[in-house]
C-alpha cells in the first residue's frame, strides 16, 4: 500500500512539472492544445495526491506500524476518529495536506474557469503548478512520509521492521476541535495561494480591464474565511486544552497565523476602491503578493525553529527550503511588478479627508501597521541577536500594547466608513448618520460602568461596539422600510429582501457585526479572576457568584489514557446548578499527561475549572477556578463571521433571477461559473 | 490643506503613536536568553534584567519549600540555582534530568527566582500557561523530528 501512495505522490510531482513546463510552452507558442493539455496535467495532480492521502489514511486506519509516520503519530488503541486527525499532526503529514488542499483548490479553479477568461487561466495554471512543484518537492524528496521502517541488508534487500505499537498521538491533539481546526487554517493558508495566481497572472499576462479583481476578491473571501475559522478555533483549542485560562498568548505559532489574515483582510476592503474608483492598484497587487509570502513566512517560522528556539521546539532543516521558495517569490513578484508597472497606474486621486476613500486607506495603514508589528514582535529574538549579539523576546505587552489601540480604532472605522459616501461627505450627513448611533454606545457605556465595566479599553470597546451595531442595524431597517413600504410587505420579510438583493453589502455588515462581537468578548478579558487552592472532599471554593465543593476523586481509564478526576458541585447563590468533573490524564502510549478542563460555559461568563495536579508535599489534588467573562461572545462571533461571509460570497437575488433567463438556452455548466465573477461585478455597482 | 496632505499628517501622527506605545510596551515585556555559561559574562548592568534560561534539572536537586521550589539548572558544567515561585503547579514533565526553560530575575545573592517554568523530557514538550501554539503543527513537530529516546 505504502509503495501505492509513494508512487501517486510522484506522478503528482511529474504531472505538476508537465503543467509548469507545458502551460509556459503554451503561453509562449499560443498552441491551445498545449494549454489544455497542461491544464488537465494541473487538475491530475488534485486526483494524485488524493491517492496518496487516501493511502495513508488507509495505512493509519489498518495500524500499519511499519510506516515510520504511523508508529510515530498512532496507536492501535486511538480512537477512529484521531486516527483520521493523526494523519496532519506530524510534518510529513502536514505537508502531504498542504499540497492535498492546495491541489483541491487548484483542480476547481481550473475546471471552473476551464472555458473562461482564455487570456489570464494559462499563467494562472503555470503559477499554481509552480506552487505545487515546491510542496511536492517537499513530500516526495524532503519529508516524505511514506518512510519505511527497517534497514537494507548487505544485498541491498530491505528488511520490513514493524513495531508492536506505535507510539500514539500527542495527547494535546487528542480532542474534537482538532479534526477541524488544522483542515480549516490549511484551507485559509493554502487559498491565498488561489488570489496570488490571479495578481500575478494579470500583471504578467497584463490582462485587460479589472475582471481579475473581482475574481480574486471571491477567493481571498473564501481564503480569509477558513482562516478566520482556522484562527478562532486554534484560539478555542488552547483555551479548552492547554488549561491556562486564557485563548490567545501571542505565541510565534498563533502570530503566524495571524499576518496573513490580517493582510487579507485589508486587501479584501482596498480592493474595492480600485472596482469603484480605479485607485490602489499597485498597493491591492502587493497586498495579495504579501498575503501569500506571510503563508510560506509563517509556515517557515513554524517549521525551522528560528523563532520557536526559545520555545524548545525542534530544530529542523525544511526551514531552508521555505526560505529558499520565498526568494523565489519575492524576485518573481519583484520581476513582473516592475515589468509591467504602467499596467497599474492609478485612475483617480483622493478628495477629501472624510470619504470612503480615506476610511479605506487608514483602515489599511493600521491593518498594515499591526501586521508590521506582530512581525517585529515575532521576529525580535532573531533581529535582536543580528543586531546586538542578545537574543531578546518580547512578550504580550508588547503585542497589546499596539494592538489594542489599532483594534479599537479598526471598530470605529467598521462604524463609520460603510456610511461615508465615495468622494465626499458632508458635516450634515455625518451628523445625521452617526449623532444617533453615537448616543447610543454613549448611554451603553454609562449603564456598563454603573454595572462594574470599568477598565478604560474595555469600556471604549463597547462602547464602539454598540455604536458600530446601532449603525448596522440602522443600515438594515433604512432599507428594509423603503422596500416594506413599495412592496406592503413586512419589516422582517424586507430585511431578507433587502440582504438577497445585495448579498456582498449586507453580507459584509453580518461579517462586521460578527467581529464587534469578538472585540466585546474580548473586551471581557480585564475582568477575569481565578483561584487555585489544594483541595480535600468537602473543601470549597469561591469564585464570583459560585461556590464549588468538592465532592469526590477518583479514576478511570481505558485503553488510551488513565485519568484523576475531580467531581465538583457547584452552587450559585446557595442552589446547586450543576457538576464539573475536571481531569488529569496520562495518556499511556505516550506517557505525557494532560488536563481535561471542564468549562460550564453561560452567555455572559464561563466557570473554568483545571485539575491542575497533585501537590508534591501533600498528594493532594490541586483545583484552579477562573471565570472568565463574555468568551462566549468571541465563539459565536466567528459563527456570525462565517455566516455573513457565505452570505456574501451568494449572488445577489434579482440579477442572478435576470441573469438565468439569459443563460439557460446556452450552457449548463455557466451556472456554476456565473456565480464568480459576472454577477460580482454588476453587484458592485449596487452598493 | 489638500486632501492627500491631511491624509499624510494623520497618518504620521498615528505612527508616531503607535511606535512611542510599541516602545512602551518592548521595555515592559523585553526578555533577555541567555546560557548559564553566558550569565557569569554579563556585564552588570544586564545582569538583573528579566530573561530566559535553559539547562537541564540536576539528579536530586529538587527540593519542594514552603514558598518554592529550589533546583539547579545544569548547562555544559555549569551550575545555576533556581528557586521557583510562581503560582501555577510545576508540569508534570518537570522531574530530575528533564530539559528546562527558566524566567525570571536573577538576584543579588547569584540565585535565580524564576517565575515561570516550561519543560520537556526526552522526546515531549510540555507547555505551562502561554507557551503553546494554536496550530497543532508546531507541538506535534517535536513528536516528528526528535529520535525515539528514552521514556522520561
Amino acid at each position: 500500500m505504502d509503495v501505492l501512495g509513494a508512487f501517486a505522490l510522484l506522478l503528482a510531482f511529474l504531472a505538476a512539472v508537465y503543467a509548469f513546463v507545458a502551460g509556459i510552452a503554451g503561453i509562449v507558442t499560443k498552441r491551445p492544445l498545449l494549454t489544455r493539455s497542461a491544464r488537465n496535467a494541473g487538475m491530475a495532480v488534485f486526483f494524485l495526491v488524493l491517492v496518496a492521502v487516501g493511502t495513508l489514511e488507509f495505512l493509519f486506519f489498518t495500524d500499519n506500524f511499519s510506516l515510520a509516520y504511523v508508529a510515530e503519530h498512532s496507536n492501535r488503541a486511538l480512537p477512529g476518529f484521531y486516527k483520521f486527525a493523526a494523519l496532519w499532526s506530524g510534518q510529513e503529514g502536514s505537508l502531504l495536506w498542504w499540497s492535498f488542499l492546495l491541489s483541491t483548490y487548484v483542480f476547481f479553479v481550473l475546471f471552473l474557469n476551464r472555458k473562461k477568461h482564455p487570456e489570464l487561466m494559462p499563467w494562472v495554471g503555470v503559477i499554481t503548478a509552480g506552487v505545487q512543484i515546491f510542496f511536492l518537492t517537499l513530500n516526495n524528496f524532503v519529508s516524505n512520509p511514506f518512510h519505511i521502517l527497517g534497514s537494507m541488508n548487505a544485498a541491498g534487500v530491505m528488511h520490513v521492521a514493524a513495531v508492536a505499537d506505535g507510539r500514539g498521538l500527542n495527547p494535546l491533539l487528542q480532542y474534537y476541535e482538532m479534526v477541524i481546526h488544522p483542515p480549516m487554517l490549511y484551507l485559509g493558508y493554502t487559498g491565498f495561494t488561489i488570489p496570488f495566481a490571479f495578481a500575478l497572472a494579470a500583471l504578467l499576462g497584463r490582462y485587460p480591464g479589472e475582471k481579475w479583481i473581482h475574481i480574486t476578491r471571491r477567493w481571498t473571501m473564501i481564503a480569509w474565511c477558513f482562516q478566520s475559522v482556522g484562527i478562532l478555533l486554534g484560539a478555542h483549542w488552547a483555551y479548552a486544552v492547554l488549561g491556562w485560562g486564557g485563548y490567545w498568548a501571542w505565541d510565534p505559532v498563533e502570530n503566524a497565523s495571524l499576518l496573513p489574515w490580517i493582510t487579507g483582510t485589508a486587501f479584501l476592503h482596498s480592493v474595492m476602491m480600485q472596482e469603484k474608483r480605479g485607485m490602489m492598484k499597485v498597493w491591492n497587487v502587493w497586498l495579495v503578493f504579501v498575503t501569500f509570502m506571510l503563508c510560506i513566512l509563517g509556515t517557515f517560522l513554524t517549521r525551522s525553529g528560528v523563532i520557536s528556539s526559545v520555545h524548545a521546539f525542534a530544530q529542523s532543516s525544511i526551514g531552508n527550503w521555505f526560505l529558499v521558495f520565498l526568494g523565489i517569490i519575492l524576485a518573481v513578484c519583484i520581476f513582473a511588478y516592475s515589468k509591467n508597472r504602467d499596467y497599474l497606474r492609478s485612475d483617480n486621486q483622493l478628495d477629501s479627508l472624510v470619504s470612503r476613500e480615506s476610511s479605506f486607506l487608514f483602515n489599511n495603514l493600521v491593518l498594515l501597521a499591526a501586521c508590521f508589528a506582530v512581525l517585529w514582535g515575532t521576529l525580535f529574538p532573531v533581529i535582536s541577536e543580528w543586531f546586538t549579539g542578545n537574543k531578546i523576546s518580547v512578550g504580550p505587552p508588547f503585542f497589546n500594547k499596539v494592538n489594542v489601540p489599532i483594534a479599537l480604532f479598526l471598530l470605529l472605522l467598521t462604524g463609520v466608513g460603510p456610511l461615508l459616501a465615495w468622494r465626499k461627505t458632508s458635516t450634515d450627513a455625518l451628523r445625521r448618520n452617526f449623532a444617533l448611533p453615537l448616543a447610543g454606545g454613549i448611554l451603553a457605556g454609562i449603564v456598563a460602568a454603573v454595572f462594574g465595566f470599568r477598565d478604560f479599553y474595555s469600556l471604549i470597546c463597547l462602547i464602539l461596539g454598540v455604536f458600530v451595531t446601532l449603525t448596522i442595524g440602522s443600515e438594515f431597517y433604512r432599507g428594509a422600510r423603503v422596500i416594506a413600504s413599495r412592496d406592503g410587505t413586512n419589516l422582517l420579510t424586507a430585511v431578507g429582501e433587502l440582504t438577497m438583493r445585495n448579498t456582498r453589502r449586507y453580507g459584509g455588515y453580518i461579517i462586521h457585526f460578527g467581529m464587534v462581537l469578538v472585540f466585546i468578548g474580548i473586551a471581557g478579558q480585564p475582568f477575569k479572576q481565578d483561584i487555585q487552592k489544594e483541595m480535600s472532599i468537602g473543601d470549597r471554593i469561591n469564585i464570583g457568584p459560585y461556590s464549588i465543593l468538592c465532592q469526590n476523586f477518583d479514576q478511570v481509564s481505558n485503553g488510551n489514557y488513565q485519568a484523576d478526576r475531580a467531581t465538583l458541585e457547584v452552587f450559585e447563590d446557595g442552589k446547586s446548578v450543576m457538576m464539573l468533573y475536571p481531569e488529569h490524564r496520562l495518556y499511556l502510549a505516550s506517557q505525557v499527561t494532560e488536563t481535561m478542563v471542564a468549562i460550564e460555559s453561560a452567555p455572559l461568563r464561563d466557570l473554568y475549572v483545571v485539575f491542575a495536579g497533585k501537590s508534591p508535599e501533600t498528594g493532594r489534588p490541586v483545583i484552579h477556578a477562573y471565570l472568565n467573562p463574555l468568551v462566549k461572545f468571541i465563539w459565536f462571533g466567528g459563527i456570525v463571521v462565517v455566516l455573513g461571509t457565505a452570505l456574501a460570497l451568494m449572488p445577489n437575488k434579482r440579477l442572478a433571477l435576470a441573469l438565468r433567463a439569459v443563460e439557460q438556452p446556452t450552457w449548463q455548466g455557466q451556472e456554476v461559473a456565473r456565480a464568480i465573477s459576472p454577477v460580482s461585478t454588476k453587484a458592485s455597482r449596487d452598493d | 490643506m489638500k486632501a492627500n496632505t491631511k491624509f499624510v499628517v494623520g497618518s504620521a501622527i498615528i505612527l508616531v503613536t503607535l511606535t512611542l506605545l510599541a516602545y512602551v510596551g518592548y521595555t515592559q515585556s523585553k526578555t533577555y536568553y541567555h546560557t548559564i555559561s553566558e550569565l557569569s559574562k554579563l556585564p552588570a548592568s544586564q545582569l538583573h534584567q528579566r530573561m530566559r534560561v535553559s539547562g537541564n534539572v540536576e539528579d536530586g536537586s529538587i527540593q519542594h519549600l514552603e514558598s518554592s521550589v529550589n533546583f539547579v539548572l545544569v548547562e555544559q558544567g555549569k551550575q545555576l540555582p533556581v528557586s521557583y515561585v510562581g503560582r501555577d503547579p510545576l508540569p508534570d514533565t518537570f522531574k530530575d534530568g528533564a530539559q528546562a526553560l527558566v524566567e525570571g530575575r536573577l538576584m543579588p545573592d547569584g540565585r535565580f527566582s524564576a517565575d515561570q517554568v516550561q519543560s520537556k523530557c526526552a522526546s515531549k514538550y510540555q507547555a505551562t500557561p502561554g507557551s503553546a501554539g494554536a496550530m497543532p503543527s508546531g507541538q506535534s513537530h517535536n513528536l516528528t523530528a526528535e529520535p525515539a529516546g528514552p521514556a522520561s
